[in-house]
């Protein structure tokens, strides 16, 4: 066997509503190997989590659809499966955990019954069996007084417990990947450590892959090998988080890194942010999605889409100032001198 | 923020309003069903106008020797009733009582629901309570029953099934209408009205009532609809308008003892209701779309 | 829950005793001298007077209202003078013929309206769905007494297939029971039908966007059990909302319906007595009906709690629904 266990190449990912095409993710590739973790980072609507929810098809159709690329998972390309086979792979093979605790658990079912259905779905245990090994999954996931708390709702958990809960449903069939989209926005930071932790102790236990859709780059640095950086339906950067961390080369990965709250930044320095708003995707954009926002743009940027060049080993950027050739320096990036862009 | 402001404040707020209405003619429009129901009340109108123009025969004008005739014959488009009346020209007479009845009796709840629906929502307190109290004992009572009874007391005539139905109506509005304006009281806007010192009237009618508007219209739209069907019941009961006037109800009630030697009478004037009733609510569910699509009446 | 049920049929007096109100005003509404109203014309002056007595007309008002009251409180709804009969028997004798008509359509009601719905939703935007869509809508807008006409007209009348009127016997088999039992019970459904539909739908269309579908398809789990199982529960609600209502309009549906078949239930009961001018069977009636109305809606809300655990059972929590 391989030691491949995802390949993604050229995914397109475009909804349409009424006679609006939006091209939420333009030609994105990545390949993760088994036991390895990616993380996805990106604003909002940077097409992160549409990629994610690709990989397992459960795009709404209509208006999503997947009109371009391959997904080879192991050696099946995913979107050339029948509905059905592709069924046995989602919470059997590949798993998925949600942003927001709150909504992701069906409110009118005891969080028992969802994780066996689950475990009924894909392995054949009796009813018994299931359920203790629903109880079993709980344990795991660290909720306390499982066997009383196997027969409650949804609503008598914290967001935290919810999460673990979710946890416990995705890792219920031991999936060789579990996508995490943003699995601890919406909790409260003391809990976002925990659920982070609780994460990578149970990898390293069930030997599972992650992909981890996050826009938050200090979550990759702790739980990720690789991270991919996206920004309006491309990818931009890509490497490993060593590289990543310690040398990033896209301006856009600057602003991300500079926008981040960190401990070194002191409270008299004044957090800086990337200023304007993504492209909006449903117009044809010509040249580098970021030149409208990027400080160093110049003509070219708004003419010619940059080409993803592999400026280091095993690191790729699409940049054309950040090339074997040139190389643009950071420093210069807190500078706001926009004054070479024609407006 | 000075009085001045605030009333600029307001008045922005009442011109987009405006703005919004302006395209609502549009998107009802744009709606093609609501359109379609626009279109068949707008010739029915025109129909109730012009009845004698449209109508071939006097509606009312009875001749045994040509009874029962079927239709196209002799002239009858779609024949005639067991007392040779033309059916064709009763049913275009009927549109009349349907429209009046419906537009009145739903105006007479609208107006009496509304008031003591902002009497409830605005004072609150005990005045709410027993007004409430009340709409809800009238709520106990099945729609159409509460119209039977009434006019079992009132006596048949038009005014009676305009006054039957629109109590009938009441509750309804009442509850529609209060459950506006608490949320509108609650509103910032109405609560600067108020720290200028506005005064209880004034607030009601220039401010909460235009701002609860929209769910009132698309209420008392469905309402005719109601009310429409309400009357034709109470005449196929034989407890609306008086004989001879020509009702869709009435006209169906004669016909239903007839159904074996005319089903044509039966027939024609239960379709012109539905296809009415059914217009009415095309129209009002474009409407409630196009105001707002989260709206649930 | 028992605190629930118990608060719930505390609130309930109140409303009761204003229905009791209504109707009592309602029928000193009646212009004249009731008795002679009610015995006609040709009564002697003698029988009007006795009438009058017998009726407790000849009390002031308020008088008059407690002995009403009083009257209804020990079941006591008095004589019928048309039928001759204790009004209480009456009723007793014609309230299980509604309530077979009226469950009937309900039954009907849920088992073509809510699948309906769930179709429609589910494939939204297809040709189905827009089917599904204008069929309800010309339900809803349905003049059932006309429809009843119609199907007594194709069914009965041409086709011969079902009696047009009256109620069959058990004692005459199953078959024809159930012969007597279709067409009213089709014309009574109708508008429920076209209702659940309609509630289904929407109601399946806001859930079946919601967090908790997602996850249930990444569980990997079958399309009909993620609509049948995850969705359907939770759209059922609103459902039960309108469940109130729709019994309103079922009943006073019933007086159309019962009066087109000759059905003997409560609903004829009324439009008879309304004919003989036995205007104490209709105020009766019509206020067992109200109270049948205002019970059914405790049941309904009780039932609401039960299906859903979320909400709290403390009635006054925040005061808004």
């Amino acid at each position: 066997m391989s030691d491949m266990l995802l390949k993604v190449e050229n995914l397109e990912v475009q909804f349409r509503s009424g006679s609006t095409l939006t091209k939420a993710v333009n030609g994105v590739s990545f390949s993760l190997n088994r036991k390895e973790n990616i993380g996805i980072v990106g604003e909002s609507g940077s097409g992160k989590s549409v990629t994610a929810t690709s990989l397992l098809r459960l795009i709404p159709d209509p208006p999503g659809k997947i009109t371009g690329g391959k997904i080879i998972f192991e050696d099946k390309d995913l979107l050339k499966l029948s509905d059905k086979a592709m069924r046995k792979i989602r919470g059997n093979e590949i798993s998925m955990i949600f942003q927001d605790p709150s909504t992701s658990l069906n409110p009118v079912y005891t969080v028992g019954n969802q994780i066996v259905e689950s475990i009924e779905t894909h392995q054949h245990l009796n009813r018994k069996e299931a359920k203790e090994k629903a109880v079993h999954m709980l344990e795991l996931v660290g909720i306390p007084e499982a066997r009383k708390r196997f027969s409650m709702y949804p609503h008598e958990f914290s967001g935290g417990m919810r999460q673990r809960v979710m946890i416990a449903i995705a890792l219920a069939c031991n999936p060789k990947l579990l996508i995490a989209d943003e699995p601890t926005t919406a909790l409260d930071v003391t809990v976002q450590a925990q659920i982070l932790n609780l994460m990578k102790d149970l990898q390293h236990s069930i030997d599972t892959s992650i992909i981890m859709i996050t826009h938050d780059l200090g979550v990759i640095w702790e739980s990720c090998d690789k991270v991919l950086v996206m920004y309006a339906g491309n990818v931009v950067e890509s490497g490993t988080v060593q590289e990543i961390h310690d040398n990033p080369l896209h301006p856009y990965t600057w602003g991300l890194l500079d926008s981040q709250i960190t401990e070194s930044v002191s409270s008299e320095e004044e957090l800086s942010t990337i200023p304007g708003s993504p492209p909006d995707l449903s117009l044809d954009i010509s040249g580098c999605p970021f030149a409208a926002r990027c400080p160093f743009a110049e003509e070219i940027c708004l003419e010619k889409t940059p080409e993803m060049i592999e400026a280091a080993e095993g690191h790729f950027t699409a940049c054309h100032f950040q090339t074997k050739e040139h190389r643009l320096d950071r420093k210069e990036a807190k500078v706001d001198d926009r004054s070479n862009i024609k407006s | 923020m000075t009085s001045i402001q605030a009333e600029e404040e307001i008045v922005k707020t009442m011109e987009d309003k405006r703005k919004k209405e302006q395209s609502l003619f549009r998107k009802l429009i744009k709606n093609r069903l609501a359109a379609f129901g626009l279109i068949v009340i707008f010739l029915l109108i025109i129909t109730a106008i012009f009845a004698p123009l449209i109508a071939t025969h006097d509606p009312n004008t009875m001749d045994v020797t040509k009874a029962l005739l079927g239709v196209g014959e002799q002239g009858y488009l779609l024949g005639t009733d067991n007392f040779g009346r033309d059916i064709f020209s009763r049913i275009v007479y009927g549109s009349r009582i349907s429209l009046i009845v419906g537009i009145a009796a739903v105006l007479f709840g609208a107006v009496i629901g509304s008031l003591l629906g902002v009497a409830a929502g605005y004072f609150g307190g005990k005045l709410d309570s027993v007004i409430m109290r009340f709409m809800d004992g009238l709520f106990a009572f099945p729609f159409i029953l509460l119209a039977i009874t009434l006019m079992t007391v009132l006596g048949q005539g038009l005014i009676n099934v305009i006054i039957a139905i629109g109590i009938a109506n009441v509750p309804g509005f009442a509850r529609v209408v209060r459950g506006q304006v608490l949320g509108v009281k609650e509103s910032e806007f109405i609560e600067v009205t108020r720290s200028l010192g506005a005064k209880h009237r004034r607030i009601i009618f220039q401010h909460v009532l235009p701002n609860s508007l929209a769910p009132i219209i698309v209420y008392a739209t469905m309402s005719v609809a109601g009310a429409i069907i309400s009357e034709a019941a109470l005449s196929f009961l034989g407890l609306g308008v008086q004989p001879p006037t020509a009702s869709w109800g009435s006209i169906l009630k004669d016909g239903k003892d007839f159904l074996v030697l005319n089903p044509n009478m039966a027939t024609f004037s239960g379709l012109s209701i539905l296809i009415t009733v059914l217009s009415i609510n095309l129209f009002g569910d474009g409407l409630r779309d196009a105001l707002d699509p989260k709206m649930k009446v | 829950m028992g605190k629930y049920i118990f608060s719930r049929l505390i609130n309930m007096i109140p409303t009761l005793f204003v229905v009791a109100i209504i109707v009592f005003l309602i029928t000193r509404m009646i212009p004249g001298d009731p008795a002679s109203v009610m015995l006609g014309p040709q009564a002697s002056r003698e029988d009007v007077e006795a009438l009058t007595e017998a009726l407790g007309l000849n009390e002031p008002i308020h008088i008059q209202f407690l002995q009403y009251i009083g009257n209804l409180l020990k079941g006591h709804f008095g004589v019928s003078l048309s039928y001759n009969q204790p009004i209480t028997d009456l009723i007793i004798n014609r309230f299980p013929n509604t309530v077979i008509l009226a469950v009937s359509a309900l039954i009907i009601a849920f088992m073509i309206g809510v699948p309906a719905g769930i179709i429609s939703a589910s494939k939204q935007n297809s040709l189905i769905d827009y089917s599904i869509t204008t069929i309800s809508l010309i339900g809803v807008s349905m003049p059932i007494f006309w429809l009843g006409v119609m199907l007594v007209l194709y069914f009965s009348v041409n086709l011969g297939w079902f009696p047009a009127t009256g109620m069959g016997s058990m004692a005459d088999g199953f078959i024809s029971y159930l012969k007597h039992l279709i067409l009213p019970s089709i014309t009574l459904a109708t508008i429920p039908t076209a209702t659940f539909a309609r509630i289904t739908r929407s109601s399946m269309l806001e859930v079946i966007t919601q967090d908790y579908i997602k996850t249930a398809r990444s569980k990997g789990i079958s399309e009909f059990i993620v609509i049948f199982k995850h969705a359907f529960k939770n759209a059922f609600n609103p459902l039960l909302t309108v469940l109130g209502l729709q019994i309103s309009s079922l009943l006073g549906g019933a007086v159309l319906t019962e009066t087109i078949f000759s059905w003997p239930g409560m609903g004829l009961l009324i439009i008879d007595a309304i004919e003989k001018r036995d205007f104490v069977v209709v105020q009766s009636t019509v206020l067992f009906i109200a109270l049948i109305f205002v019970i059914v809606n405790l049941v309904v809300d009780i039932l609401y709690k039960v299906v859903n655990p979320k909400i709290s059972y403390s009635t006054n929590k925040g005061g808004t629904k």
